[in-house]
């Protein structure tokens, strides 16, 4: 059978099967921790521990700054070493707590979790919120934000994105093979907060294991099916993952809620889960850490905090020398230069390649061909938008519907001339934001 | 670990793909074309051949010399427009016309436009045009030592019989590339496994000349409800329309190329629809019996055009909240 899809998309070399058959190892970190502020989309969390403060794990130490905010939660014993202004991984230096660890991972008593079948939708949502769940696909959009839309009774989908499109990741994938049944439950908890909804876990058929366990899992649950959706990229991109299910479409500044849907992926459901049925905030995450540098690639059940040298040196250290390091995947994640930079809510992926096509790769002019267009899934004309974007040509941008890209990467992907279309659109979008947000 | 990382902005992948493979890919595709001239027009072809893709690249490259830029003859595409170029000239055409022709479309219709990517004409139909144009007697001169007489698109426009199993396979007269069928299909059917073109503005260029060439053509519906012609319809005269002249080349190496087609899907549908119908213009009402090289500089011309109006609809536009 051809699984759902939508117009566009490519398929890069998938390099998932360095890490997939290895099972997620837990891993203890043994240095200080490091929580930035803003591990999410909204408002900076506010710290309400002081340096020299004792913690344990799982003790909140910064609460939520606003609405669209999310509480951080101490993922170690130890005390406050610090709070000052540290890197992250996209090389800004934002406010951050340090926590000297004890080595001892004493952990907090949490409370005790009530069947969710008493509990009401409001007490949902906030066990949820006070939990600190972001979305931990990488956009990090508070959770319970997400599942409070204007109108619950008109969202009629909660769709569960286990696509994992991105290449190299391989962490939903451990997920859904060893803890599916924490998936399933997750998504029923959300489903209780929309009366009118059904549950679709969204698969691509390059795990058709999952697939197999996922349906009989969902044997005789008939709130809750399976999707075998078609392998590419951008498959789990939030508004391609919709059509591809529901066959709804929307625009750039449209939400999820407006196509009657949610959407979450794989390790936000699970989090959800512990927040609701165990109570544990969100403290720690799967970290994918390869790339043919890497000795053993494989996943890391990493508390939020660690440092990321650390994680290579417990996946046995470089065996080449890595020319580029990215934080998440090769489409959509962060090239970093440093990495003493801590894991957070977000970071899916630590991939470290020997060789970097993108500096191998020598721009030449544009010869039209096409090959943007065909894969955009946004349906522009990358090509043209990069011009205006060199050009500066801000009306002629907003024209040819440059902000409906949704920086995907495709574009610069497939391009023959190796031109950085995505990176000139992108930049000319942050512009065009910066403007409106001025007026 | 190095002190210096290579950083960029995302996506840090690239496909294999880049202008110099797909441009050795369309040379490869020729292949075929141009073996079969020279095995039936002989050494001259291959002289006429060689001398012509050598100019382009040299114009080319002295170009970029005197203009102090870097050479830009290893993206490939000088290779492709010679060879295009040789394969629209007639067996037998003196070497300096060849020569002048390859100059042109290089230097004029590619470079002083801006380069590759940048001219809004096929280079290797421009020249050929030009070279139709100045040079009349010695491009329309088709007459060889293994076939004298007039060529098959020729012989229909007067309403004479043609034999379409020698034009498969290319055993009449034309130019050095466009007289066997077999041969440019082969080279098209690689590219289009490779993904270099597909059938979006050959196919509908070719369906469309088809209906075209049904409807207004010899012993065509029109000529029939008219009067002037006793049938309605002739399969020789289509197949014969269909395989002769530079139709084929033209719709599978030229009317495709990058540069000079549509951007959009649409547009390429409709370019191909152009392309047919203006093929069949030129050729049943026109005075000369080719009109493909006319045709797609015509279409050419009206890309931008054509680009606007097909511009395509973003994804989920349409369904707007206020």
């Amino acid at each position: 059978m051809a699984g759902l899809s939508f117009h566009g998309g490519i398929h890069p070399f998938e390099g998932k099967e360095l890490s997939k058959d290895r099972p997620i190892k837990d891993y203890l970190p043994k240095g200080d921790l490091v929580y930035p502020l803003s591990q999410h989309i909204g408002a900076p969390a506010k710290p309400i521990v002081e340096k020299g403060d004792a913690v344990k794990a799982g003790q909140k130490i910064a609460e939520a700054g606003g609405f669209v905010s999310s509480p951080i939660y101490a993922s170690v014993s130890g005390t406050v070493k610090a709070i000052e202004p540290r890197r992250v991984i996209t090389g800004d230096n934002v406010m951050s707590i340090v926590i000297e660890n004890d080595g001892k991972y004493e952990e907090v008593e949490y409370p005790e979790a009530k069947p969710v079948e008493v509990l009401l939708k409001e007490e949902i949502i906030d066990m949820i919120k006070e939990a600190g769940v972001v979305g931990m696909g990488g956009a990090g959009f508070p959770t319970h934000v997400k599942l409070s839309p204007k109108e619950p009774d008109k969202i009629d989908y909660v769709i569960a994105n286990c696509s994992e499109c991105e290449p190299y990741l391989t962490s939903d994938y451990r997920k859904m093979i060893e803890q599916p049944e924490k998936l399933v439950e997750g998504l029923s908890i959300i489903l209780r907060l929309f009366d009118n909804a059904r549950g679709i876990l969204a698969v691509e058929d390059n795990k058709p294991d999952c697939i197999k366990i996922l349906k009989k899992l969902t044997e005789g649950n008939d709130k809750i099916t399976v999707a075998t959706l078609k392998t590419k990229y951008p498959q789990g991109s939030e508004r391609h993952l919709i059509y591809a299910c529901t066959g709804r479409a929307i625009n750039s500044s449209m939400l999820p809620a407006d196509a009657g849907c949610v959407v979450n992926n794989v390790d936000t459901i699970i989090a959800v889960y512990n927040a609701v049925k165990e109570r544990r905030p969100l403290i720690k995450r799967i970290v994918t850490v390869t790339g043919d540098c890497i000795k053993t690639p494989q996943n890391f059940c990493v508390r939020v905090g660690t440092n990321y040298h650390e994680l290579i040196e417990e996946a046995g250290g470089f065996i080449k020398e890595p020319e580029k390091i990215v934080s998440g995947g090769p489409m959509m994640g962060f090239a970093i230069f440093d990495l003493d930079v801590p894991c957070t809510k977000t970071s899916s992926a630590l991939l470290c390649l020997s060789k970097d096509e993108v500096s191998a790769a020598k721009e030449t002019a544009c010869i039209n061909c096409g090959r943007c267009v065909e894969v955009c899934p946004g349906r522009v004309v990358p090509s043209r938008l990069a011009d205006f974007a060199q050009h500066k040509n801000k009306e002629a941008f907003e024209k040819a519907n440059g902000m409906e890209c949704c920086e995907c990467g495709c574009c610069s992907y497939i391009c023959p001339a190796k031109r950085q279309l995505t990176q000139s659109i992108k930049s000319m979008r942050r512009m065009i934001l910066a403007d409106r947000k001025k007026k | 670990m190095k002190d210096m990382m290579e950083v960029s902005s995302n996506p840090h992948v690239r496909s294999r793909v880049t202008t110099s493979s797909i441009m050795f890919a369309v040379v490869i595709a020729l292949l075929p074309a141009t073996g079969y001239g020279i095995f039936r027009f002989g050494w001259y072809a291959a002289l006429l051949i060689v001398v012509t893709v050598g100019t382009a690249v040299l114009t080319e490259h002295l170009f970029c010399l005197i203009s102090k830029k870097p050479t830009t003859v290893g993206d490939g595409s000088a290779i492709v427009t010679g060879l295009l170029l040789a394969l629209n000239l007639p067996p037998h055409l003196p070497i300096w016309i060849a020569i002048f022709g390859a100059v042109f479309a290089i230097l004029v219709v590619k470079l002083l436009f801006g380069g590759l990517g940048q001219n809004f004409m096929n280079p290797a139909l421009g020249a050929r045009c030009f070279l139709v144009i100045s040079f009349a007697r010695y491009m329309t001169d088709f007459t060889t030592d293994a076939i004298t007489g007039p060529t098959p698109l020729a012989l229909l426009k007067e309403g004479s019989p043609v034999n379409v199993f020698d034009m498969v396979i290319g055993r009449t007269g034309g130019t050095i590339g466009e007289t066997s069928v077999i041969a440019i299909i082969l080279g098209a059917c690689f590219l289009i496994f490779l993904g270099v073109i597909d059938l979006k503005i050959p196919g509908t260029f070719l369906v469309s000349f088809s209906l075209f060439v049904v409807i207004f053509g010899r012993s065509g519906l029109v000529p029939y409800l008219t009067g002037s012609s006793s049938s309605f319809f002739d399969l020789q005269y289509l197949c014969g329309q269909l395989s002769g002249g530079g139709l084929m080349l033209g719709a599978f190496f030229m009317a495709t190329d990058y540069t000079t087609r549509p951007i959009t899907k649409k547009g390429q549908y409709l370019y191909g629809v152009l392309l047919g119908i203006l093929t069949g213009i030129f050729r049943i009402f026109g005075p000369g019996a080719e009109g493909v090289s006319y045709a797609i500089i015509i279409g050419n011309l009206l890309v931008p055009l054509i680009e606007k109006i097909t511009m395509p609809k973003a994804f989920g536009k349409g369904g707007e909240r206020a």
